[in-house]
């Protein structure tokens, strides 16, 4: 059976109903399946106006979890969201970014999964209802592990939320063994903030399926302040910045190798954004 | 029906649809199984081809990923529905037909679908943008370049007219399949199941090698009462057993004791279709006790290896060898010699379409309509399975939504055939993208060691050659590969001195079997590319110690055999010298002037491929008719899997016949109505059935011209009621009317047996064992970006010798779709048994891998083709990997070892050469 509830509380509580889980995007739910039959009771909360779209509120973003990708591709972003932005283009392909969800992405807590990098870079909060009320947790207190988070059964997230950080750009870049369609080998979001001397105000960067969960680099994030960003910047990256991460080797890439490529890809991300805009 | 099923509306093409439902169920079930609208795909329910894609409220979306209840009151528009539905899908239609863009169909329904949200949003794209539109829509046939230009030609008002009126031999005609392929009416092995079949599952091995028994069946069967039927060994009437190459049939239906892969069957159950989707399979009563197995080549040849065939010692299913001259005596100082050893791994074909198909007894007859290969082949091993004569099965091919030489082998054939048989039901069974992958064959790993040596003037003098093949649990084509990359292994030069060995190795893999070349493409990524660093060590142009070497009609092949006419390798390679030279230079400038991560390459690598069995019969029959209508039956037995068999072999009837193709009703691939042609595989079809069409529509020119004894130059005009012969300004007309029905019931008939001319190779290997070859040449150019190991194809130059183009449309889509694959094998394709069953994990390339493509259609007509036509069907794949890795070493230095040249073993290498 499939639910359709109206609004959140309609929605909590056909979850508590035996075998219910959650359907949003469907872009994990029934992949997973195989050649399994579909779960009995799904809870569609895709339609729920209060989990859809991107607004500003004071000087944060609220985005709803079932925002899908496609919708946060064409929202009105401030430039610290560039990184998510991008990230919405290289989840899947067209047909999965008209349905999968933000909120999906960090549920389903993949360690490719393409929005976990530059949300961790934004200090993404997430907002979990419950029929005993809301709570927010930091998204990296809410990623627990490959495929585990915070999330109570009987809790959907609702939202994500983010503070604009003035003054930063920020982009992504994921690498995969094919142009599209691609889980990645591994990626990268990155975040600047160049002070009016050009010297770097504030650096945020996080590394995916480079790790259980995506990292941030905070070590790192710390010695790059007060730099001068330049392409120089570049060669101020060791590999020992990256020994927070926890690689695995598997169909995609060694291990070794994903380690190599995230160094790389996080020394073009801040060359890139250490150059002028639109340079 | 579910408890909680209600009624669920949606809008579907603008037409409002409603079923009861619970709401969770696929929409692509819904659409094709509830509504009938067979033209949305399924191709791997997990949202990883696209073939499903359709428009919901007006944005594309996979049909598999979206539960029925979620687009209740939504509008949903199918290919069927695209014409009228949106503003650019009449106009991508029409496209996507004249500009070939359809081969086998099966991805062509999600392409268009997808190209039309992005039309109609934006109105002239940018290559970009039709890439980002259509990244997410996997076609294996094509390699893309057409779709491109159909999208870029539905966006533009270019509308090139095709071909010539008559569609004869040597025009660019649309496929004549192409109008039903482009609006998703073509029905595959999936779309023919009618709505009171029963549906069937397997039980399939978890383990590599095991052991099993089983439960309680009878009890089980009882416990479950939705379950009609359950099948094991033991109900097989006639033999457990089935192979492509009857004398090394090996393979179970229903493995017995134990079985030798993970996915092997053991046992079937067949219920309604609600039932079988219902069903836990792993609730099924068997138990498995896990054998040690064995996983490569290594393993298997280990001391002590347990055997996977009792009856196979050394686990070594064939040996295959090739020798003339002298290799082992010392070279003289004067020559130089390079050897290497080389590695490639399992290759998926991953067809859009998963095997799929149904079967009915027809009174003790058996029908099967399944997508094959080989309806012929399958028709006679069904029927030892059956225990019936071959005449009482009828094999009726499917549309076939890509095959690669997989669907040769039975798939869903004898569970569906032996369920059908003994329930006397319709009985369906259609694979899953998992089992798909993981039962069917694959492209055999290999390893190689070879060593090449040339005098110092740059004339090849000896190459010894070694190549073990891991044939994996069953023969399948093992000894096909095994005999057939010997012979090739020369590759297209003169080699006075030649040994080249080969042995096919069991393992407790999925089978390895045919697959676009039958290992020469394995064999040619270690001969190429140690032919490029012979040409280093002499001192010599890449292409010009080719040209040197080149084999033409005179120089004997390794088999001792000499070509004669119809050879243009040397011309294959002169034609890419001009771009050859200048895309070398602006490589190296490239690369002196880059001081970036990217380093530039240009690479080429030749190839010939005998057309045919390996020095067995495959003949073709093709029967023709006049009918009392006045148009021309054309019983085309080649089974057309997208390569468009089903439109060159009727515009060489057509030409031989001297009519124009629009008479023609074809009738195709039916063993109850077309005589047998062989199988699609071999790159044959062209060759050996378009010359059988030839010459039995030649024998029916000469009886149409004996009615006015009229002379060979008359020209035939055919109209409903009468035959108008005219010959020298004279007109004679003969009314059908007079005419009565004789042979085959047609007005006038003929029939027509083409096998090529072979011979048996001797202890030595040496005789004719094809009696014509392919060649040609591919140009890769490429950007390796060194600190991450990626490589980006930029642009394939492949100049074919193709004899004659009977269609050069649809060769240039043969030679595309070849490059990609080759590009595929090259850059990112491994299967690893047991692990990544699905489309995510084995990845094809994109649209957005392509690169550019140009086609060289060499015509140089030999004497025993139709036209002096030849195959190109796996010619197309085999020099594209080795030219992009001669391509790498350009740009690096890097010699690539194993094949694919994933970016972590591209990186680990262009390191290593760096350190040394």
């Amino acid at each position: 059976m499939l639910h359709r509830p109206q609004s959140t509380a309609e929605a909590l509580a056909l979850l508590s109903l035996p075998d219910a889980r959650i359907l949003a995007g469907g872009t994990d739910v029934y992949p997973a399946l195989v050649d399994r039959p579909p779960p009995t009771r799904l809870v569609d909360i895709s339609g729920l106006p209060d989990l859809r779209g991107v607004r500003r509120d004071g000087k944060s973003i609220r985005i709803g979890a079932a925002t899908t990708w496609t919708e946060i591709a064409r929202a009105g972003l401030p430039p610290a969201f560039d990184m998510l932005r991008l990230a919405a283009r290289d989840v899947g392909a067209v047909q999965i970014q008209n349905r999968a969800t933000i909120g999906g992405n960090l549920c389903n807590a993949s360690p490719a999964a393409d929005g976990v990098p530059p949300l961790l870079a934004l200090d993404a909060r997430v907002e979990l209802a419950s029929p005993g009320g809301v709570r927010v947790l930091a998204l990296d207190d809410f990623l627990r592990g490959n495929r585990r988070t915070a999330r109570a059964p009987d809790e959907i997230m609702t939202a994500i939320v983010v503070d604009d950080v003035a003054g930063a750009r920020s982009t992504f870049l994921k690498l995969g063994a094919r142009s599209h369609l691609v889980i990645s080998i591994v990626m990268v979001a990155a975040l600047l903030v160049v002070d009016g001397e050009g010297a770097i105000a504030e650096a945020r960067l996080a590394v995916g399926s480079a790790s259980a969960v995506a990292r941030r680099l905070r070590d790192l994030e710390r010695r790059l302040v007060g730099l001068s960003a330049n392409d120089a910047i570049a060669d101020v990256l060791t590999s020992t910045d990256l020994s927070i991460l926890n690689p695995i080797g598997d169909l995609r890439a060694t291990a070794d190798y994903r380690l190599e490529a995230a160094l790389e890809l996080l020394r073009r991300a801040l060359a890139q954004l250490a150059r002028p805009a639109d340079g | 029906m579910d408890d909680n099923a209600h009624r669920i509306t949606l809008v579907v093409n603008s037409e409002r649809r409603s079923l009861e439902a619970s709401g969770v169920e696929r929409l692509t079930s819904v659409l094709r199984d509830a509504f009938g609208q067979i033209g949305t795909k399924v191709g791997c329910e997990a949202g990883d081809c696209g073939a499903c894609t359709v428009l919901i409220d007006g944005e594309p979306a996979c049909a598999c990923l979206v539960a029925v209840g979620q687009v209740e009151g939504a509008s949903v528009v199918t290919i069927e529905g695209v014409a009228r539905h949106t503003r650019s899908g009449a106009r991508l239609l029409d496209a996507f037909h004249r500009a070939g863009a359809a081969q086998c169909g099966a991805c062509t329904p999600g392409m268009i679908v997808s190209a039309a949200a992005l039309l109609d949003a934006t109105p002239l794209p940018t290559d970009s943008q039709i890439d980002a539109a259509l990244g997410g829509v996997l076609c294996r046939c094509t390699g893309y370049r057409k779709i491109l230009d159909a999208v870029r030609m539905a966006a533009g008002d270019d509308q090139p007219a095709l071909g010539g009126v008559q569609g004869h031999v040597g025009q660019s005609i649309a496929r004549l399949d192409g109008r039903a392929k482009v609006e998703g009416r073509d029905p595959f092995g999936a779309d023919v199941i009618p709505s009171d079949a029963l549906f069937l599952r397997a039980i399939r091995s978890p383990h590599h090698r095991a052991r099993f028994t089983f439960g309680d069946i009878g009890a089980w069967l009882a416990s479950h009462p939705e379950i009609d039927r359950v099948l094991t060994a033991a109900d097989i009437p006639g033999r457990n057993l089935h192979g492509v190459i009857p004398p090394f049939a090996d393979q179970p239906v229903f493995a017995v004791g134990e079985t030798r892969f993970k996915g092997e069957a053991v046992a079937a159950v067949v219920g309604s279709r609600a039932a079988m989707e219902r069903l836990d399979l792993g609730q099924f009563p068997v138990g498995w006790q896990a054998l040690p197995h064995l996983l490569g080549i290594d393993a298997a040849l280990a001391t002590g290896a347990p055997l996977v065939h009792d009856k196979r010692p050394d686990n070594i299913l064939v040996h295959g060898r090739v020798e003339k001259g002298d290799v082992a005596a010392d070279r003289a100082d004067a020559e130089l010699t390079v050897e290497g050893a080389f590695e490639t791994g399992f290759v998926e074909h991953a067809y859009i379409e998963p095997e799929a198909g149904f079967a009915r007894r027809v009174g003790d007859r058996m029908e099967i309509a399944a997508c094959t290969q080989a309806p012929y082949m399958d028709r006679d091993d069904v029927a030892a399975i059956l225990g019936i004569a071959p005449a009482d099965v009828r094999i009726i091919p499917t549309a076939v939504g890509g095959g690669f030489g997989s669907k040769l082998d039975l798939s869903v054939q004898p569970y569906i055939a032996l369920a059908a048989w003994l329930t006397n039901r319709p009985v369906a069974m259609v694979y899953s993208r998992p089992e798909s992958i993981a039962t069917t064959t694959k492209r055999h790993p290999s390893r190689i060691k070879s060593r090449i040596s040339a005098s110092g003037d740059g004339k090849l003098t000896a190459i010894d050659f070694q190549a073990d093949f891991d044939t994996g649990a069953y023969a399948s084509w093992g000894p096909t590969v095994a005999n057939r990359v010997p012979v090739h292994a020369s590759g297209p030069y003169f080699v006075p001195n030649y040994r080249a060995r080969t042995r096919a190795i069991h393992t407790n893999c999925a089978p390895s079997g045919a697959f676009r070349g039958f290992g020469v493409p394995q064999m040619a990524v270690a001969q190429e590319q140690l032919l490029d660093e012979l040409a280093d060590r002499l001192g010599m142009d890449p292409l010009e110690f080719r040209i040197l070497n080149a084999l033409d009609g005179e120089t004997p092949t390794a088999t001792g055999q000499a070509l004669g006419d119809g050879v243009a390798f040397k011309a294959c390679l002169t034609s890419l010298r001009q771009d050859w030279r200048a895309m070398r230079r602006a490589a190296e400038d490239f690369n002196r002037q880059s001081p970036g991560a990217l380093r530039r390459g240009v690479g080429i690598a030749g190839m010939w491929y005998g057309c045919g069995n390996t020095s067995l019969p495959n003949p073709s029959t093709i029967r023709i008719g006049l009918k009392a209508d006045g148009r021309i039956a054309l019983h085309q037995g080649a089974v057309d899997i997208g390569q468009g068999s089903n439109t060159a072999i009727t515009q060489i009837a057509a030409s031989a016949l001297g009519v124009g193709i629009e008479s023609f009703d074809l009738v195709s691939g039916d063993t109850d109505l077309t005589p047998d042609c062989g199988k699609t595989s071999a790159s044959r079809q062209t060759f050996v059935t378009g010359r059988a069409a030839e010459a039995a529509a030649l024998a029916l020119r000469a009886q149409l011209l004996r009615l006015a004894n009229v002379s060979d130059a008359a020209e035939i005009r055919l109209e409903s009621d009468r035959i108008v012969l005219v010959d020298k300004g004279r007109r004679h007309q003969i009314p059908l009317s007079s005419m009565n029905a004789g042979a085959f019931g047609y007005l006038l008939a003929a029939e027509e047996t083409f096998d090529p001319p072979t011979t048996p190779l001797d202890a030595n290997g040496q005789g004719t064992p094809y009696a014509v070859y392919g060649f040609g040449a591919h140009m890769a150019e490429v950007d390796v970006d060194v600190r991450l190991g990626t490589v980006k194809v930029r642009r394939v130059i492949a100049a074919h010798d193709v004899g004659r183009a009977i269609n050069p449309a649809l060769l240039e889509g043969q030679i595309e779709g070849g490059v990609m694959q080759g590009l595929g094998f090259a850059l990112m394709e491994e299967f690893h048994p047991g692990r990544g069953e699905n489309l995510h994990d084995y990845l094809i390339p994109t649209i957005g891998d392509t690169p550019t493509i140009e086609s060289i259609l060499i015509e140089t007509p030999n004497s025993i083709g139709p036209y002096g036509a030849k195959g190109v069907g796996e010619q197309a794949l085999i020099p594209t990997a080795p030219a992009i890795f001669n391509a790498i070493r350009h740009a690096t230095g890097v010699v690539v070892r194993r094949a694919p040249a994933t970016p972590d073993r591209l990186l680990a290498a262009i390191k290593q050469t760096a350190t040394r």
